[in-house]
This record gives structure tokens, C-alpha cells and sequence, in this order.
């Protein structure tokens, strides 16, 4: 069924009743040729590229959970392509390209909204990293445009400009920035790929492979076994514990991410703005709710909360660029786990066993790269290649030194 | 998370900072064979069980000592403290 505003119109005037379900609910087939191990957006995006672009469609998604449950679903919706190595900015350039046109390319209302993402400076030498960043944006592509202090003035005079710890000296923009309702990107792709053949299956939880002589020839889940072709594990936040019934260890940590949302207040922000001298990151949903989060808690965790003393730390990082925001109360708030990586880059790569692919290693990066982490996985599967943008994913990079470290602070997945 | 620090008592976790894995205190020997590989294990994977975990904090804004954590990942629930320095020794090490 084509989704249009005609189709809207017509139900209105007959009761309702025309519309089907989004997806079916298939029983797993006894073999694939491909299987996607995880029914979040990464995997439901690999699905339906799978399909649509490389031709792949006799694919099944399998999910521990319903799809969705995971990462896709708790992360603070942001979409930008602000990063500045090689290895990572053509990739999420790619990423924010597709998120351009991905409405209209699987019809489905996702509210993408490109409201713009706002990184503040606070001193003359971050302005300088900041201008060197935005230049690297720029040669990949990208738009990147240098505020200084009277410009955001103008544009958000609700900042303290004048803290005396922290003064706002200016910022940079990316207009193309913004944000995404997340749960339509997960049902949006599954929709999709279930209308081009690709079977979605929930509640079915893979403990283990079949591994025969270093070849992997399927999967065992709780609803019996499952043969393919290939098989592309896809399950950021849990990566190493689904390795580990193949018998590998990742350069992964898994750590946990608070977010957090307000009482739905009036517009007051323009977009997404971020502070340059904490950790911490706001935006303003349609609903009004200011949807903000800061740094991850730190130590390993499974568990989907955190502990009050990162709460502390976002709310000072808040109160120090937007005191307004002492006002608003709180209402909800959550933890997402993530895979944290030894240079906080991720992977889109093949592993040692041949048939087993693998991709995970977002940080707390992953929202924004769904597109493009699906486009490429599903190239990888098809093709045996790594997409272009995306070759530096690989996992024998720390072996080979060729670490894609944003941050520059080493094999401490807590720091990135 | 309170943290029953084996000399200090009862402190809040936000006086220490995690370092990780404890199998970090045990470094490879560089001259091996193999060293390169076993650096890049030592370095770079990790176990990261959905469980119990012994990890290695640094009490940072406390007595700076570093202390072995035996602690549940999915609960949170800190079932042991031990002083790295006792961890070390009781491997074999001098200090």
C-alpha cells in the first residue's frame, strides 16, 4: 500500500477500515540468503537496501525482542555530519544525504527535520579546532558555517554569553543538521523491506551459529534452527555478548547513556545546540519536550540506566550555556547501552569466519548513521566490498595502527 | 553505586573513575615471540560479559589507591573491593 495524503483523504471519508498492517508476520523459512542478526534500525535499514538496492531480497531480520526495542528507540534523535577525519566524514555525509531523501525514498512520514546543529566555542583556540573542522566538513562535502558571538546573539539570545567560567564566543553550524522522529525510521525500513520480500521475525533470539570447518552456515534461535548463506550480525549495545557464541572478543566495551526530556514547553530553540567545554547537547522535539543528554556513565554496564551522578554533571553542563533551562521540569528519563570502541569509530566489516559479518561499534553515534550503516552493510553483504565511504571500518585496524580516533584519546572506550 | 573501599569504608562512586577490565594488570611479556599480537589483545579487545565483571577503578578524588571491582554488570550490584596492589601480589607480582 502506497502511503499519500489522497490515500489519507479517502480513509477519512470511509471509516478507516482500508488500512493493513505495516509488515507481515512470517514463520522463519528453513534457509536464507542472508540473515540479519538484530531488528533495529541498522539491521531493518541493511534489510531493505539489501533489497531495493543490491537486488537481495530472500533475507530475513531476526529479533530478540519486537523490532525496534533497542537503540533505535532511546537514543536523542540527532542527524549531522560534523566529523572531521577521513576515515568518518565522507560515511556520515553519505548518512545525512540519504536521511535527505529517505521520505520519499521508502514512503513513510519520518519527520526529518532540518533544523540545524549548533556546536558552541568558549575560547580562541577552540574556535581555531572548530574552523579546521569546519573546513574538513566542507572539502567532504558537507556544509559547515562559522558564527561568531553576534550572529548567535541574534539567534539564540537565550545563551549565556557572559559566563564567567565559560563565555559563548561564537559556534559551529550545520544547517543541513537536525533531527528525526526515530521510531518512524525503524518501522519506515522494515515496512520496506517486508513489502520487498524480506522477512521481519520478533521474538526470536539467536544463542548461537552454525559454524562448520570456519564457515558460518546459519544460526541457532529459540525458534529452532536457521540456515544462510550469510550472516550479518547487526546488534550495537550487545555485540560482544552474540561474538562470544562465535568465540570472538571485540574492541568493544558496552557502557550505558543517559537521555533525558522536559515538560513539553513553547518553541525556544532553534535547533540542536551543544556545549563546547562539557558534555552536553539539547533539542527541542515537536511535541516541545527538551530532549538533552551528556556523557556516557563511564564504567561497563548491560543495564538500561545509570547513576545520579551523571545526571548532576548534564544538568550543570545545561545551566552553564542556557540557565532557562532551570525552569523546565523534568519528566522522563532513560539509558540506551552502547557499544563503546577502542578509538570510538565503528565497524562494517567481514570477520575471521568466512559468512560472518559483522557491524557495531556506533558509540553513541549510531541514530545518525543508520542510512549509510545500512546502505553499506547491505554493499559488504552483496558484494563481498566494502562500500567506498567506507572502507577504513575494518576490524584489524588497531593490528595494522590505523586507529580513526575523532578525539584523540586512545584505547579508553569511557573517554570517547 | 557506593564503593566499600577496603581501607576508607562506604564512598559515593563519583570519587573514582573505571578504568576497565581488570585483566589490564596483567601485561604481556614484550619479549615474545608473538609480542605484537598479545599487546593488541592486551590493548585493544575485552572481555565484556553481561554478569559478573572485575574491573579496575582509581579512587581519583579519594586516597588515589587503585582497587579491583567484582561487580555485576546487569544489576550494578558490587559483590567485591580488593586493593589492586593485593590482586597483583597474590598473582606473583613484587608490587
Amino acid at each position: 500500500m502506497q502511503y499519500s495524503a489522497l490515500k489519507i483523504l479517502w480513509e477519512g471519508l470511509t471509516g478507516n477500515t482500508g488500512w493493513k498492517p505495516v509488515w507481515r508476520e512470517p514463520e522463519p523459512k528453513s534457509e536464507y540468503d542472508v540473515i540479519v542478526i538484530g531488528g533495529g534500525g541498522h539491521g531493518l535499514a541493511t534489510a531493505y537496501y539489501l533489497a531495493k538496492e543490491f537486488g537481495v531480497s530472500n533475507v530475513a531480520v531476526l529479533e530478540k525482542g519486537w523490532i525496534g526495542s533497542g537503540n533505535v528507540g532511546r537514543n536523542t534523535t540527532i542527524i549531522r555530519s560534523n566529523y572531521m577525519l577521513p576515515g568518518n566524514e565522507p560515511f556520515y555525509e553519505l548518512s545525512l544525504k540519504l536521511w535527505e531523501g529517505l521520505e520519499q525514498d521508502f514512503n513513510y512520514n519520518a519527520m526529518v527535520s532540518q533544523r540545524g546543529i549548533l556546536n558552541l566555542f568558549h575560547s580562541d583556540p577552540q574556535r581555531d579546532a572548530f574552523a579546521r573542522r569546519g573546513n574538513a566538513m566542507r572539502l567532504a562535502g558537507a556544509d559547515a558555517v562559522l558564527l561568531d558571538q553576534d550572529e548567535l546573539r541574534k539567534m539564540c539570545p537565550f545563551l549565556d554569553f557572559d559566563n564567567a567560567r565559560f563565555p559563548i564566543k561564537g559556534g559551529l553550524a550545520q544547517p543541513r543538521g537536525g533531527t528525526v522522529r526515530h521510531d518512524a525510521v525503524a518501522w519506515g525500513y522494515a515496512r520496506g523491506a517486508d513489502q520487498r520480500g524480506v522477512d521481519i521475525i520478533q521474538n526470536c533470539e539467536v544463542n548461537g551459529f552454525q559454524i562448520e570447518n570456519g564457515v558460518c552456515k546459519g544460526v541457532e534461535t529459540t525458534r529452532g534452527p536457521i540456515r544462510a548463506k550469510k550472516v550479518a550480525v547487526c546488534v550495537a549495545g550487545s555485540s560482544s555478548r552474540v561474538m562470544a557464541h562465535a568465540g570472538m572478543r571485540l574492541p568493544i566495551e558496552s557502557h550505558v547513556l543517559q537521555a533525558f526530556v522536559s515538560e513539553g514547553l513553547k518553541p525556544v530553540l532553534p535547533g540542536v545546540i551543544t556545549f563546547g567545554a562539557g558534555h552536553f547537547y539539547v533539542s527541542q522535539s515537536d511535541k516541545g519536550g527538551l530532549v538533552f543528554g551528556g556523557d556516557i556513565d563511564g564504567y561497563n554496564t548491560y543495564a538500561q540506566r545509570g547513576n545520579l551522578p551523571v545526571v548532576e554533571d548534564v544538568c550543570e553542563g545545561g545551566m552553564a550555556i542556557m540557565p532557562m533551562i532551570g525552569r523546565a521540569r523534568l519528566l522522563r528519563m532513560w539509558g540506551g547501552v552502547m557499544d563503546m570502541s577502542m578509538d570510538g569509530s565503528p565497524f562494517i566489516d567481514r570477520t575471521s569466519i568466512d559468512g560472518l559479518y559483522f557491524n557495531g561499534g556506533w558509540c553513541y553515534g549510531g541514530f545518525k548513521a543508520t542510512p549509510a550503516s545500512g546502505f553499506c552493510y547491505a554493499h559488504l553483504l552483496a558484494r563481498d566490498e566494502p562500500a567506498s565511504v567506507a572502507t577504513e571500518y575494518r576490524l584489524d585496524r588497531f593490528l595494522r595502527g590505523a586507529m580513526i580516533d575523532e578525539k584523540g584519546v586512545g584505547a579508553q572506550p569511557n573517554l570517547h | 553505586m557506593i564503593i566499600n573501599h577496603p581501607l576508607l569504608g562506604p564512598r559515593d562512586a563519583a570519587e573514582f573513575t573505571c578504568l576497565g577490565d581488570a585483566g589490564l594488570i596483567d601485561r604481556p611479556d614484550w619479549q615474545t615471540e608473538d609480542a605484537q599480537q598479545q599487546f593488541h589483545d592486551y590493548l585493544y579487545l575485552r572481555d565484556n560479559p553481561a554478569g559478573t565483571h572485575r574491573e579496575l577503578w582509581f579512587h581519583e578524588q579519594g586516597d588515589r589507591s587503585w582497587l579491583v571491582i567484582t561487580r555485576n554488570t546487569l544489576t550494578h550490584q558490587i559483590d567485591k573491593v580488593e586493593l589492586a596492589r593485593d590482586v597483583a601480589k597474590a598473582a606473583g607480582r613484587d608490587r
